[in-house]
């Protein structure tokens, strides 16, 4: 489904990113970077509204001509980003948010590993396999 | 205004809801514009089908007379010219014309109206009174109304309403008017209500049949429009949305439905190829042409999208919604290219590109046609991704049309523009005028190289203006990036080359390491073309060192450093000066020996652990660290600096310095630095006491800038400038050292001539005409050399010293800048209380300052009277001299003559303090030496503690009259020793006293922590001495070594008052009549204290003795306690007797005890004390306290407990308060008192003594008094 996925400190520096390996991987990560400035907005507008009954999906950040980007924020502030391929026209919201629940469960599985030190890259086979049954199922 | 003659055209905002007029036209020409201009004067609510939310809404209506054409013809579902309302008006007020014309007429209207099956329909009829005062034969009002109701409106009364004068100013006239309207208002309402749902269903009829083959979208598309128009004549802009949203929604799903393998037929005419893109018109309120398309079935799918979203957009601006079309735009130009690439329609390469720009420019300009300045300002983030859109698709174009090269298009590229061009056709009519209309523009970028740089530009700077102003920052900087992009191939780096950088800084602060390298890389490339050596050498150092990038290229970065480095130069000493940060990193530094503190002259050696980040090996001609020296402190103290712990710096002697990755990697390892606290202790400087200690942080001043990311993150290439070799005088190298890639090791030889600190500062590669410097080490590293004072120690070798046995002590000499020479020697003075014993094997180890064995040679000792003198084998300086003297203390006689000074040099100090070791103790003993050293004119005092192994006590023991001595000594040291020898000895001879001893006379053991007893018998024939001096002598030696000499050892103690004044027995017996005693009966408790002895000399004199007449007597205290419970004292359990001072006086007392237990209980304990009355002054202060607390307790537990005679407790409660009334009195006032008697004076002949109790026979009826 995705075609790239990810995972950026409350920092804004990238904490885990994969992307399908057909397309320029560097091409996501500017897409990705970009989009955290409409996630930051997004942040900062609901942020004021209700801190406590935010919605951790951020919904649609941008869409471009060939990828549409959903953005999801923790409540530590540690942003997901999913890319998804505009052909992709099956996807629906629901299932956005499905992917981002998956993510984030995995997400805090990495953070109660006590071995994982909260900042540094992650590693995790486990998350990483679960990304790629992310992006497996949409080829 | 005239009704309408032909059909009315369809121009939306023209158009109102049809209401026909039928009848005498005059009268409504007449009545028209009042009726215009008050129907919409007041809402109406309007309740809708299907649970749509009722609305309030200003009618309007579009009389015009009435015809039969205007009536639809069946199947006609055109609802734009349907006339919802009929109305039928007459002024007639008199039956014969009603009856002669009127009635006639309306019947003819009605039935036409019937025919047509329209039953919305009203008759007004007009009175005026004028009108009714000409005539005479007129009927009341009421009749003509009658009439017609009964003639037309059967059931529907409502049908027929009556206005009266309307053209008149007076209240009835506007009452009848506000009753006409709203009548009118409600039927038109019910009319559209009953129309529109009427029409609805047919339209989902429509929808139902969509699956049928000849279905066509068009056809129904043009049905449901014609309900959005409506909707829309009714100002219902949000339904009118509506409609066209489904519309939109359900082509898109037929889309999604042909890409899913579903294709319909009549998808087939959308999926021409597309030959016009001229892109949205958004300037008309309908587009009439595209929707005569779609009407004929000949749209393309670019024609239906762009009339959908035109009419979409038309009804948002009237809903004042201008952001949402611009949202909407973004969707519907991505979505369009999506579903022309699902359609697999035939476009030619950049017609969707040029389609796009001209549909983003179109909306963009029609939201700044509709919104001002301010707002548009405030909603950037609304228009800016329509804006970077035409940007890329502008950019695409260029690219495509050859009119980025710097050599412009080529002719396949000049094909492609003209074909483009071709399709966008002639300009529309709207924007022909306007000088910057996007069809103008695109035509002009695509005409010229130059034309085409101003228009991108000028968008590009639009975009990236606005995305500053909303702060979206990042996007900013991706403009700029493709900005730079664009600049590098018109051959413009300079410029290229501030936004790559400006971006850089970016990508770095966040730590995307990608972004990173592909930027830098494009910087690499500016700077070689700006030329710009070093900043490019720099750049490629990084890159040589990007771990994201290949193998070949890093290679490719690292050979251009390499070969700039080797490049011979015309003036050498014009060298670069580079960050070292990017070539190799500083991993580790390790110190040998590990202190870092060394002694002048002595080497220490540094080594480095460098991870180089070249990919291939680089020879470097020289490492250098430079160094900074500050001369020793003059009041640091030498044997300090050596044990200071330096911070970082592990107890191995190495240095870790933090990894910093220097080209990405997450920023807060590189920009935030750790938390470095240490321990801070404040000591006071003249007794080294503590005042304070704390904990500081030493890089609060890295910490609290670390925020500002700006500043702290330079760039190496920024602070490539400052990067200048310090000339520091001293310096480490190291000459031709090859660094490969990962980790090497580099050892440098540090200089330690002068004493002082040396602080490492910087370090510095030197490749060819490079270096690289890292101008910076950090944490601090440092290393001490020192010149030391030569310095003795005496230690004691075991952990402990013991007294009375000979002790290996243990000199230590470190001998710091002194070189111990031929013949220098230790003198130490002789004290007789610690004789030293030399061995002849004694022999002193040499150690040099790591503690390595130098060399060993024999200690010559020399001894005389006053001083032993040890001459010192030749030792260099900063070595550590060892050797071992045995040392004798005597033990002192006994812990009461441990009072006298001990000094060996004779000097009077305070007296050594004879402490009592913790947990074990032991008695000490503070032994001073005073030694003489070579290198010092001042002698040195050091102070030796031993400790004595035995504690003795004693104690006197009596049976009747014969007494026995006991000493019980115990070894309070951890070492097992052998006795031997014991005796005793009065220190003046009594020869009248004999001491008998009954002990073994073999060797015994004591082990260690366990005592000995010794007993000696005294035999006396005459009257004993008050006092007796006695000494216990033993010797000793360790238990492991049998052969040792025997050591001695003895105790003087002191006993007085020895013989037997009084014999006491108790003798306890069952109540009358019983044979034994039971418990819970009273028994009698008999007392007899019997004097053994005449009155001695001394008891005469210092005994207090009353003499009563001729027989002199003493007082004596009884007092019977009882202090487990086991029985009750009845009535007194104490009281005085007068004891007779002659021999073999006996007094007898008598009372009652009661066995609270039954088995054999011991007796109550029974004291005596000596009494001595008031006049007497206090000698010694009798010690009660014992007695009273114990009473106190087993008073309270009797209390609870135990049934307990409450006269008892009474008495032993006054008892307790004389007592304690006594201790509380000042001295000096007589009172009496009581004094105990030294043991052995009274001897208890029932002392452990026990009687046997039975068991009560009623234990059941024990009562229980609790007081």
């Amino acid at each position: 489904m995705a075609v790239c996925v990810a995972v950026i400190a409350k920092e804004n520096y990238p904490l885990y990113i994969r992307s399908v390996p057909s397309q320029s991987e560097l091409k996501f990560h500017y897409t990705v970077h970009t989009s955290l400035d409409v996630v930051e907005e997004k942040i900062s507008t609901a942020g004021k509204a209700m801190a406590e009954q935010r919605e951790l999906y951020l919904g649609l950040l941008y869409p471009t001509e060939d990828y549409k980007v959903y953005g999801y924020v923790t409540n530590s502030k540690v942003k997901f980003v999913i890319v998804v391929d505009s052909s992709n026209t099956s996807l629906r919201d629901n299932e956005i948010r499905s992917m981002f629940r998956k993510l984030h469960n995995s997400f805090t599985d990495v953070m109660c590993n006590p071995f994982y030190n909260p900042g540094d890259p992650i590693q995790s086979r486990a998350f990483d396999s679960m990304v790629s049954a992310m992006m497996v199922q949409s080829s | 205004m005239e009704p309408h003659e032909e059909k009315p055209i369809i121009y939306t905002m023209e158009n109102k809801p049809i209401v026909t007029c039928a009848g005498d036209q005059t009268l409504f020409t007449a009545l028209y514009s009042m009726l215009a201009q008050q129907l919409p004067r007041e809402p109406m609510e309007w309740r809708r089908s299907y649970g749509r939310a009722p609305k309030m809404i200003h009618l309007e209506a579009n009389f015009v007379q009435f015809k039969e054409e205007l009536l639809p013809k069946e199947g006609n579902k055109a609802l734009l010219t349907f006339p919802f309302l009929h109305i039928y008006w007459t002024d007639c007020c008199d039956t014969e014309t009603y009856k002669a014309t009127v009635k006639e007429d309306m019947q003819r209207w009605q039935n036409v109206l019937r025919l047509h099956g329209s039953t919305d329909w009203l008759i007004v009829v007009v009175e005026s009174d004028g009108k009714k005062k000409n005539k005479t034969n007129i009927l009341p009002r009421t009749s003509i109304m009658d009439k017609i109701r009964n003639d037309f409106c059967n059931k529907q009364s409502d049908r027929c309403v009556a206005l009266s004068d309307p053209l008149r100013d007076s209240s009835r006239s506007q009452e009848s008017w506000n009753s006409f309207l709203t009548k009118l208002r409600t039927l038109l309402l019910m009319s559209f209500t009953k129309n529109l749902g009427r029409f609805e269903d047919d339209m989902r009829t429509l929808r139902e049949k969509r699956t049928e083959p000849g279905w066509s979208f068009c056809d129904y598309f043009m049905v449901q429009e014609e309900l959005a128009f409506v909707f829309e004549m009714l100002q219902q802009y949000e339904d009118a949305l509506v409609q066209y949203d489904e519309l939109d929604a359900l082509f898109t799903q037929y889309v999604l439905n042909f890409g899913a393998g579903d294709g319909a037929n009549w998808l087939g005419s959308f999926c021409q190829p597309v030959r016009s893109w001229n892109g949205l018109l958004l300037r008309r309120p309908i587009d009439m042409e595209k929707r005569e398309l779609i009407q004929r079935g000949e749209a393309s799918l670019l024609d239906l999208r762009s009339y959908l979203f035109s009419r979409q957009c038309t009804l948002l601006i009237f809903l004042q919604r201008p952001w949402e079309v611009t949202q909407r735009a973004l969707e519907l130009l991505h979505n369009c290219v999506q579903e022309l690439r699902l359609l697999e329609v035939s476009v030619l390469q950049g017609a969707l590109d040029c389609w796009v720009f001209l549909s983003c420019l179109e909306v963009l300009h029609r939201i700044e046609g509709c919104c001002d300045r301010s707002q548009l300002e405030a909603n950037f983030s609304h228009t800016v991704g329509l804006w970077t859109y035409a940007t890329e698709k502008l950019k695409s174009l260029g690219y495509m049309c050859g009119l980025v090269s710097e050599n412009g298009p080529n002719s396949e590229e000049l094909n492609r523009t003209v074909d483009l061009l071709a399709g966008l056709g002639a300009e529309r009519p709207e924007t022909v005028n306007s000088l910057q209309s996007p069809y103008k523009k695109l035509k002009e970028a695509l005409s010229s190289v130059e034309a085409f740089e101003k228009h991108y530009l000028e968008l590009s700077h639009a975009a990236l203006e606005m995305y500053r102003a909303i702060g979206r920052l990042r996007s900013a900087r991706l403009v700029g990036k493709s900005l730079a992009e664009f600049y590098m191939r018109k051959g413009d780096p300079q410029t290229a080359q501030t936004f790559l950088l400006d971006s850089l800084k970016s990508y770095t602060a966040e730590g995307w390491s990608l972004p990173v390298t592909h930027t830098r890389k494009q910087i690499a490339q500016c700077q070689k073309q700006l030329q710009q050596t070093e900043d490019y050498l720099q750049t490629s150092a990084l890159l040589a060192s990007d771990a994201n990038l290949t193998d070949e290229e890093r290679k490719h970065y690292c050979q251009e450093i390499l070969t700039f480095a080797n490049q011979a130069s015309e003036d050498k000493d014009q060298r670069m000066a580079l960050s070292m940060s990017a070539f190799a990193q500083l991993r580790e530094l390790r110190f040998r020996p590990a202190t870092a503190t060394v002694h002048v002259g002595a080497s220490l050696q540094l080594e480095l652990r460098l991870c180089g980040l070249m990919p291939v090996p680089v020879r470097l001609e020289q490492l250098a660290a430079s160094v900074h020296f500050t001369l020793e402190q003059p009041g640091a103290r030498p044997g300090l600096a050596g044990s200071q712990r330096r911070p970082g710096v592990s107890p191995d002697g190495t240095v870790t310095f933090p990894a910093t990755s220097p080209s990405y990697g997450s920023p807060q390892s590189s920009a935030a630095p750790a938390l470095e606290l240490y321990e801070m202790q404040d000591r006071s400087p003249s007794d080294n006491a503590l005042n304070s200690t704390g904990v500081v942080c030493k890089n609060v001043h890295l910490l609290l800038r670390g925020n500002d990311s700006t500043s702290s993150l330079d760039t190496p290439s920024a602070s490539a400038s400052a990067l200048t070799m310090e000339d520091g005088a001293q310096m480490l190298k190291t000459n031709d050292v090859t660094l490969l890639p990962g980790n090497n090791s580099i050892v440098f030889t540090a200089p330690s001539m002068k004493p002082g600190t040396y602080t490492l500062r910087q370090l510095c590669a030197t490749v060819g005409r490079v270096q690289f410097v890292l101008p910076h080490i950090y944490p601090i590293v440092q290393y001490d050399v020192y010149s030391q004072e030569p310095q003795l120690t005496i230690e004691p070798f075991t952990e402990s010293l013991l007294a009375g046995l000979p002790q290996r002590v243990k000199f230590t000499i470190v001998t710091g800048h002194y070189t111990v020479k031929k013949g220098d020697a230790l003198q130490l003075s002789n004290s007789p209380s610690m004789p030293i014993l030399h061995s002849s094997s004694c022999s002193a180890r040499i150690l040099s300052s790591t503690g390595e064995l130098v060399g060993e040679s024999a200690l010559s000792i020399q001894a005389s009277e006053k001083v032993t003198s040890i001459s010192l084998p030749v030792t260099p300086p900063y070595h550590t001299l060892e050797f071992q003297l045995e040392v004798l203390c005597h033990i002192p006689s006994s812990s009461v003559r441990a009072e006298s000074e001990r000094l060996t040099n004779g000097e009077i100090r305070h007296r050594p303090k004879s402490r009592t070791r913790y947990n074990s103790g032991m008695a000490s003993i503070d032994q001073k030496v005073s030694i003489d050293c070579p290198w010092s004119i001042y002698s040195i005092l050091i102070s030796l503690t031993f400790y004595t192994p035995f504690r003795a006590k004693h104690s006197l023991l009596s049976a009747g009259k014969r007494k026995y001595i006991q000493v019980c000594l115990q070894n309070v040291s951890d070492t097992n020793f052998r006795l031997a020898n014991q005796t005793l000895v009065e220190c003046q001879p009594t020869p009248s006293l004999e001491l008998l001893s009954l002990n073994a006379k073999a060797h015994q053991l004591v082990y260690s922590k366990q005592c000995m007893y010794s007993l000696w018998e005294m035999k006396w024939s005459s009257e004993l001495p008050p006092c007796l001096q006695c000494v216990f002598a033993a010797s000793f030696s360790p238990a492991e070594a049998p052969d040792s000499a025997l050591k001695p050892y003895s105790y003087e103690f002191q006993l007085e008052r020895v013989s037997t004044l009084y014999s006491m027995k108790a003798e306890i017996q069952p109540a009358v009549g019983e044979q034994q005693c039971r418990a819970g009966t009273l028994c009698r408790l008999e007392v007899s204290i019997t004097r053994l002895t005449e009155p001695s000399e001394s008891e005469r004199e210092d005994e207090e003795a009353t003499e009563s007449e001729s027989l002199r007597t003493t007082k004596l205290m009884y007092e019977v306690v009882d202090n487990s419970s086991n029985w009750a004292v009845c009535g007194k359990s104490s009281g005085l007797v007068s004891m007779p001072v002659a021999a073999m006086a006996t007094h007898k007392v008598q009372m009652e005890v009661m066995p609270l237990f039954a088995g054999k209980l011991p007796f109550p304990s029974i004291k005596v004390f000596k009494y001595l009355p008031h006049s007497a002054l206090p000698m010694t202060q009798p010690d009660t306290d014992s007695c009273l607390e114990n009473d106190n307790l087993s008073l309270l537990d009797k209390g609870l407990e135990d049934q307990a005679d409450t006269a008892s407790i009474r008495s032993r409660g006054s008892i307790h308060s004389l007592g304690s009334g006594e201790q509380q009195q000042p001295r000096g006032v007589p009172m009496p008192r009581l004094e105990p008697f030294s043991p052995g004076q009274v001897f208890n002949c029932s002392l452990a003594r026990q009687v046997l109790v039975l068991p009560s026979t009623d234990d059941h009826v024990l009562e229980i008094n609790v007081t």
